[in-house]
């Protein structure tokens, strides 16, 4: 069994930007322990000598021309989900 | 709850003004209404649609005219929400519309409603829908597989001709299996990814469900292409809807590891009379062994958690989605809206994209995971060297009861052991009806070689013409 430490746990917690619940971190480790048990599987094959792959499209810099393109977007539209704006700006709460 | 005739027949019917695009939408809402206790829509667009019927009824056009489609609730339309069916998007209105959705409107496609699916296209079985659980519309009391369920459903139950999946580690092949629909998970690249929430980039593909290999080629055919909203999209060389196939002189492999322990013998008698049919046309059909396949699920449950742990960071209650009223710092907005937010498997997705991308553990984990799949590529491109299809089964068992694997997560994702090899790889797969077991649909699954959908679609309505 991969072994979650509850300090782990919290610490992914952190790193994920998720205030967990005392039920959650509990439960938590004691998933993710079980699902990392089985993708260690893979420690056991062998795979020396071969590259990783990171992308299947087989293409290679796919560029477009360096250009404004204007879209049609009106500002008002793309912030009309906003919780909070001011002066046709994202509004967030204080960062200190 | 009439079946609707073939697509192409629509648009004829449409443009010669023997149907009214307006009657098609009308159909279409009255069917979703009747279907209500299925919970396999989210929202619809009547407002929308019905606008868009009346102008296409002025002047009908293209290759689409007047059909009406559900989108999975994952695409960015207009007219309405996208929530992913996520608690996080609940509130959110797209500004703008997915390129699928843009290119099937623009052949006269009408896009009438959203279809349910598990949270962020994560699990395999609806259940995970931060909403409802949807209900497979040939037993309500079982699953109709995921993530598209929603859309696998609503095809089967005629309130469309067809819908549009995602599919990253099987989510139109298995629920199309689960409800008897066909299931198209086109070459990574085919179809335009922008506007599609994003799940794992680098395996989220885009295609129909539909009723037959026709319609579903011919949706794809519609949506494939170059875009330079995503520049992953790849060149599209062939046409999609000449579907001329004779299986007297091909070559199919059987993929001898779907075909061993863990799938349900009902399910194998299936495949196994559908393979007969397919040697009774002419085909030689051998077993081929693909050793590193089994290992492709434990290589998609750290490549995609990584991918998606990262792909969800944009959601941070700050510029859209739920936010937290209550938070009082901007560090604790963040952690408050998507601790709220997120349901179990997005939270758990996070957590171990988190850790096997952590320092320390990256090269043990995601890096070992992408080199297990270079390996995976390498058997698919051998196979492909002496086969021209490969077939199995799509999924080990058939719709399972709703509940049943709900409390253990890793029983979930072994939904997925038969079709996630095809998503690391990249290659085309197709979910074909091929029967009932106990009452149930049965999938019969083809995988093609990097770029062969057209070939892939051709031999899915030759082995569609064998089974009528």
């Amino acid at each position: 069994m991969s072994k979650l430490s509850r300090e782990d746990v919290l610490k992914l917690a952190a790193l994920s930007k998720l205030k967990l619940s005392d039920e959650e971190v509990v439960r938590l480790q004691a998933e993710l322990g079980e699902i990392l048990d089985y993708v260690n599987l893979l420690d056991k094959v062998d795979a020396t000598g071969q590259d990783p792959t990171y992308q299947v499209s087989g293409l290679k810099n796919v560029y477009r021309k360096d250009e404004v393109k204007d879209y049609g977007y009106q500002a008002e539209e793309l912030l009309k989900n906003a919780p909070a704006i001011q002066d046709g700006q994202f509004k967030v709460k204080r960062v200190l | 709850m009439d079946t609707w005739p073939a697509i192409s027949q629509i648009a004829d019917d449409v443009k010669s003004g023997k149907l009214k695009a307006t009657d098609l939408v009308n159909r279409s809402l009255k069917t979703i209404e009747e279907g209500k206790e299925y919970d396999a829509i989210i929202s619809t667009l009547a407002d929308r649609a019905l606008t868009r019927a009346a102008k296409i009824d002025n002047n009908p056009a293209g290759r689409l005219a007047g059909v009406p489609f559900i989108a999975k609730d994952n695409f960015l339309t207009l007219g309405g929400k996208t929530t992913a069916a996520s608690n996080i998007l609940r509130p959110f209105e797209a500004p703008y519309q997915a390129t699928a959705i843009e290119r099937l409107e623009a052949e006269g496609a009408i896009c009438v409603a959203k279809a349910n699916l598990d949270a962020f296209a994560h699990g395999s079985s609806t259940e995970n829908s931060d909403w409802f659980v949807t209900k497979n519309p040939h037993d309500k009391t079982r699953v109709p597989g995921g993530s598209s369920g929603g859309s696998a459903a609503s095809v089967v139950l005629n309130m469309v001709p067809f819908a549009l999946g995602t599919d990253t580690g099987g989510s139109i092949r298995l629920p199309a299996s689960f409800v008897g629909a066909v299931g198209v998970k086109p070459t990574y690249g085919r179809v335009s990814r922008s506007g599609v929430v994003a799940m794992a980039s680098s395996t989220d593909v885009i295609g129909p469900l539909a009723r037959t290999v026709d319609d579903a080629a011919l949706v794809l055919d519609v949506m494939a292409g170059q875009d330079e909203l995503d520049s992953t999209t790849i060149t599209k060389a062939q046409n999609l809807t000449e579907l001329d196939y004779n299986f007297a002189d091909k070559k199919i492999g059987l993929v001898k590891e779907y075909m061993q322990e863990g799938l349900e013998p009902s399910v194998k008698t299936v495949i196994e009379a559908a393979i007969d049919k397919i040697k009774a046309a002419g085909a030689e059909v051998s077993e081929i062994s693909l050793p590193s396949l089994p290992l492709a699920l434990a290589v998609y449950y750290i490549v995609c958690p990584a991918e998606v742990s990262s792909n969800l960071s944009r959601y941070d209650g700050q510029r859209y989605g739920h936010s937290a009223a209550e938070a009082k710092s901007l560090e604790e907005s963040y952690e408050l809206s998507r601790e709220q937010g997120f349901g179990a498997e997005a939270k758990r997705r996070i957590m171990i994209g988190t850790y096997v991308l952590s320092s320390g553990y990256y090269d043990a984990y995601y890096k070992k995971a992408q080199t297990v799949r270079t390996k995976i590529i390498n058997e698919f491109t051998d196979a492909f060297s002496n086969y021209d299809l490969l077939i199995g089964p799509t999924s080990p068992t058939v719709a399972f009861k709703i509940g049943e694997k709900t409390a253990d997560p890793l029983k979930m994702y072994l939904n997925d052991i038969m079709t996630v090899a095809a998503n690391m790889s990249g290659n085309p797969a197709i979910s074909l009806p091929a029967g009932t077991a106990d009452g149930l649909p049965v999938g019969l699954q083809m995988i093609a070689p990097m770029g062969a959908d057209g070939i892939m679609l051709a031999a899915a309505k030759a082995f569609e013409r064998l089974s009528r």
